[in-house]
């Protein structure tokens, strides 16, 4: 009974972080939910999905910063090492606020992060001609809600792997 | 019966006793009340003008009963029927139903599709015509657009300012849900009407702003992925890139009321700072240098100063500089943040979205700071926009929720008739008077 409770949580999760796949993210994903709700990710540790999945594309910022925290940190040392690994990628860094805010401020904003996630990455060994930022400002939040459990997950930096050597 | 008429006499003596003087609304007194006046069908001159009589009439009496400075008088209370355009008014009878004005017109097509409007205003309680006739020329098709001109003379000769009926306004058209919202620039007449897309809704867009005369637009596109500056041919709906430094983004365009010249904001890095761009010569200069988020760039109407937003102080505030860049003042001093400063028409206000508290609102203060005061307030109120003439603020209001949209609304810059325009919309930005 316990274990079916914890398969039922798991799928919650799981089931939860499909549904907060970010409409913007251009590397697809190969990790899947089957009919029995038993997950599926990637095992491959060179592929994207892999890079999107286990170590994690997203790192959030707290309200009005674009400051790396200690979770962050943690999450772009992996994507680092995963890119001074795979050098065959390229990464676009998305930048995102969350809705309050004004529209050019947040640009600015979601510019700021999208830097400060690139900045960490190339202090770690990945060449800068392979990254790249954009920010979306409040354009494309990934959770709709207007409470702070929504604008938590949207104040982030997302780094989008592309395939293509570096400019 | 007789008691009733007494009142009735009375009442229109007092109202006749004051108006003395002729007839006039001040906009800036406090204590305004709506001016009534009779805007009756305007006469059909040829067969198949009977519609465009009917509607004329209408959005005539929309535009001076929206403005909040008139009001209607209902055509079920009138005694006179206008029968012809030439006749004389029966002062009398419109003096009983307290219309202070009378606007009267007539209508005719003619065999090519022209269509020939005239009009005249009556000051009723004076017993004389205010200003001289006027007749307009132009296509069927623009029909609405002379109506507008009607009302824009009305608004003109009765409160001494210029009006702004006939206007349009380029603004952003948004359908889906919030997180994945599809953004097109649209275009309507300022009340909403005739509404057209100038994009398709393939790249998110934002900001539109209009060129000094109403030619061009100049808007922000994702089109490449990046966000980078467009300028738009209204008419041919041609476009072309303004900005295309590899690995920069540029967004927050406004023309310089030359024309000629373009501020904006430029990100490189982490860092945003607002640059100006001469069209001519595609000369780029650097106006502000900080580590801080510079942005929201607009000129002062005689194109010597601009006001934008930075957040140098370590909160988003207002300052002013001049137009070559350099030193810049401070200006906003209130609790709270301060974002997308406009400078009035009039030169006289800036107006401003201000956050404090968890709400937002839109505001208007002086170029020194002073006498802020706060027009609206919401959960997401942003991005002012001002009448030509400086007495109307359109903004977009956001609702909150997975299931948010956006709404233009505007409102006067007393703070009185709030009122929705367009849903389904952001970021308005009014046109000058067509001509």
């Amino acid at each position: 009974m316990k274990t079916l409770t914890k398969i039922a949580l798991l799928s919650t999760v799981v089931v939860l972080a499909a549904c907060a796949q970010n409409p913007f993210d251009r590397s697809g994903g190969a990790g899947g939910i089957d009919n029995g709700g038993i997950s599926t990710s990637a095992l491959d540790p060179s592929s994207p999905a892999y890079f999107n999945q286990t170590i994690g594309d997203k790192v959030l910022f707290a309200v009005n910063q674009s400051t790396i925290d200690d979770t962050a940190r943690v999450t772009l040392n992996q994507q680092a090492n995963w890119l001074n690994t795979n050098t065959t990628y390229t990464a676009i860094i998305e930048g995102h606020a969350d809705e309050q805010g004004t529209r050019e401020y947040n640009l600015a904003l979601g510019a700021r992060r999208a830097s400060a996630a690139r900045d960490f990455l190339v202090a770690n060994g990945v060449a800068d001609n392979r990254l790249r930022t954009v920010t979306f400002g409040k354009e494309r939040p990934l959770e709709a809600c207007s409470s702070e459990a929504c604008y938590e997950k949207n104040r982030r930096a997302v780094t989008v792997i592309s395939a293509g050597v570096g400019s | 019966m007789f008691k009733m008429f007494l009142t009735c006499l009375a009442f229109v003596l007092t109202v006749s006793a004051a108006q003395a003087q002729p007839l006039r609304i001040e906009i800036d007194n406090p204590n305004i009340e709506p001016l009534p006046f009779a805007a009756p069908a305007f006469i059909a001159e040829t067969s198949g003008a009977d519609q465009y009589a009917r509607d004329l009439a209408a959005v005539v009496a929309a535009d001076l009963q929206g403005s909040g400075l008139f009001r209607a008088i209902n055509e079920e209370a009138f005694i006179s029927q206008i029968t012809s355009f030439d006749s004389p008014v029966q002062y009398a009878d419109w003096k009983a139903i307290n219309a202070q004005a009378l606007v009267t017109g007539a209508v005719s097509t003619t065999s090519d599709g022209q269509i020939i409007v005239k009009f005249r205003l009556f000051d009723v309680f004076s017993e004389d015509q205010l200003g001289e006739g006027l007749q307009f020329v132009g296509s069927t098709n623009g029909w609405r657009r002379m109506a507008h001109k009607v009302a824009d003379a009305v608004y003109s000769r009765i409160t001494g300012e210029s009006g702004y009926f006939d206007t349009r306004v380029v603004f952003v058209s948004e359908t889906g849900p919030k997180n994945a919202r599809l953004k097109r620039l649209g275009v309507m007449d300022y009340d909403g009407a005739n509404q057209q897309f100038l994009t398709d809704a393939q790249a998110i867009v934002l900001a539109p702003r209009f060129s000094p005369n109403g030619d061009r637009v100049l808007y922000t596109s994702y089109e490449s992925g990046f966000p980078k500056i467009y300028v738009l041919n209204v008419a041919s709906v041609g476009r072309r890139v303004l900005q295309d430094q590899p690995g920069t983004m540029s967004f927050a365009p406004r023309f310089a009321p030359n024309g000629q010249d373009v501020v904006f904001s430029l990100t490189t890095g982490s860092n945003t700072d607002i640059y100006k761009l001469n069209l001519a010569s595609g000369q780029r200069t650097q106006l502000t240098s900080s580590p801080a988020i510079e942005t929201a760039p607009s000129y002062s109407p005689d194109g010597t100063q601009i006001v934008f937003e930075s957040d140098r102080s370590g909160t988003q505030q207002l300052y002013v500089m001049n137009a070559g860049g350099g030193e810049a003042t401070r200006i906003s001093f209130g609790q709270g943040r301060y974002g997308t400063p406009v400078w009035s028409p009039r030169g006289d206000l800036v107006a401003f979205t201000k956050q404090n508290r968890g709400r937002f609102h839109i505001g208007v203060m002086r170029l020194d700071g002073t006498g802020e005061r706060l027009l609206t307030a919401s959960f997401l109120d942003e991005g002012p926009t001002w009448s030509p003439n400086g007495r109307v603020i359109m903004f977009t209001r956001e609702t909150a929720g997975s299931g948010g949209s956006s709404t233009l609304y505007s409102v006067d810059i007393s703070g009185r008739n709030l009122k929705a325009v367009q849903a389904n919309a952001s970021d308005p930005n009014w046109s000058p008077l067509l001509k």
